[in-house]
């Protein structure tokens, strides 16, 4: 039997720009229910993304992004992702991501009434994402 | 006749007019580029936005979520995109009467403005402005775009208003632009759309379907929102081309007519003075 193409397509959109297209064999990333893993002929599916590292793995290698919010779109053959942001590890000012950790965490301690709790913690992850993505 | 002083004079501003004109034709030229290169770019974000959610809302049938269905409210939300700057030809104003002939009766209009200018002339008509998010044309981002979703939406869901439209400029090539008024909430579907979208692979949703819908239908219209402020901002910019472009070939038109009736009035002074002169000689012989 020959061999089969193991390859679908990939595409990576923000609205800013085409971040990624091309074939990959696998793609892992974090939706909103805990870690995934894609394959070709997944079953169809659509799920919301949660800020982490998406992982594709390539004929030739393996890549990484940090993306934050967003939702990917499975099909057969063919997998969408549309991300808020998306940002390559040499993109991203780990400076910029540590002062922002470093602040989210100072207004989660701080427990005051004007602190909106679920945006802290939004900010704190992407800051964590960005920080994880660097590595 | 105006004397040639006069002519000359008004002849000066008119070319220091022109200076401006031209230097703004160019500065909004090189804009243009870079808004239109934009715009290109957000149009796939925005058109898989525009199938996902289709197809979506093609298979899970007569859902009866709140964003698909008015709320109880009768008052209507209109985000009215224009710009901050005049001198851009009808752009403001064709916004303005895109508002004012909608329909939405002025009473039931909560208007949330991008744009001074166009803020102006509603507030004169007696429009109320709920919102004022002026400084957001001058470099839109997503997160923006976001930001005054959000604020939208959660007047939509608090049921202080019914309906959401959308007031902007479409850009369709460089030369020609469209005010368009589009609703947003509750979602409207092309039934002939929906059809051919249905297509036969069945789709799973995780979390379940209405969950999705509850995300995603928010990204949706942020993505739109997005999509309207890049364009207005390209036609923005085509617009005050377009009328700069005019202005200026307009005063070219202006300063060869005065020209011609410059060199009139000094060859009228000149025969005038040449007959003087043969007068008197002829009276002293």
């Amino acid at each position: 039997m020959a061999e089969e193409n193991k390859n679908f397509q990939l595409e990576i959109i923000t609205p800013d720009r085409v971040f990624y297209k091309g074939e990959a064999s696998m793609v892992e990333f974090t939706s909103v229910d805990g870690e995934m893993g894609v394959y070709k002929h997944h079953i169809p599916l659509t799920t919301v993304l949660a800020p982490g590292i998406v992982t594709v793995t390539e004929p030739g290698g393996k890549k990484f992004a940090a993306i934050h919010a967003g939702f990917v779109q499975i099909l057969g053959e063919k997998v969408t992702f549309l991300a808020e942001i998306a940002e390559w590890p040499d993109e991203i000012d780990a400076g910029r991501a540590q002062a922002a950790k470093a602040r989210a965490e100072e207004r989660l301690r701080s427990h005051s009434a004007e602190v909106d709790v679920a945006r802290a913690e939004i900010a704190l992850k992407k800051a964590l994402v960005r920080l994880d993505a660097k590595r | 006749m105006a004397s040639m002083r006069d002519i000359k004079r008004r002849k000066g501003s008119i070319q220091s007019t022109q200076q401006i004109t031209k230097a703004m034709k160019l500065v909004s030229t090189v804009k243009l580029q870079k808004a239109k290169s934009r715009a290109e770019q957000s149009n796939p974000y925005f058109n898989y936005m525009y199938q996902t959610v289709t197809s979506m809302l093609a298979r899970s049938g007569n859902m009866s979520h709140p964003y698909l269905q008015a709320g109880s409210s009768s008052k209507k939300a209109v985000i009215t995109i224009a710009s901050n700057r005049g001198l851009a030809g009808g752009y403001n104003s064709n916004i303005v009467k895109l508002v004012t002939d909608s329909g939405i009766p002025k009473d039931e209009a909560k208007i949330y403005i991008i744009g001074r200018k166009a803020r102006e002339s509603l507030e004169r008509k007696g429009y109320e402005i709920t919102g004022d998010y002026s400084d957001v044309i001058e470099g839109p981002t997503y997160g923006d775009a976001a930001q005054i979703c959000k604020e939208v939406l959660g007047a939509f869901t608090k049921g202080e208003i019914g309906e959401i439209y959308l007031a902007y400029t479409h850009f369709k090539n460089t030369v020609s632009h469209e005010p368009t008024l589009m609703k947003l909430l509750p979602i409207e579907f092309d039934e002939a759309e929906l059809k051919e979208a249905d297509s036969n692979t069945l789709m799973n949703y995780e979390p379940n379907e209405e969950e999705a819908l509850d995300l995603i239908i928010p990204k949706y219209l942020t993505s739109l929102f997005y999509g309207a402020l890049v364009e207005a901002v390209a036609s923005e910019n085509g617009a005050r081309m377009q009328a700069m472009d005019s202005a200026t070939s307009n005063a070219e038109e202006m300063i060869s007519d005065l020209t011609l009736k410059y060199n009139r009035a000094r060859q009228g002074s000149i025969t005038q003075e040449l007959t003087e002169i043969i007068a008197g000689a002829e009276a002293i012989s």
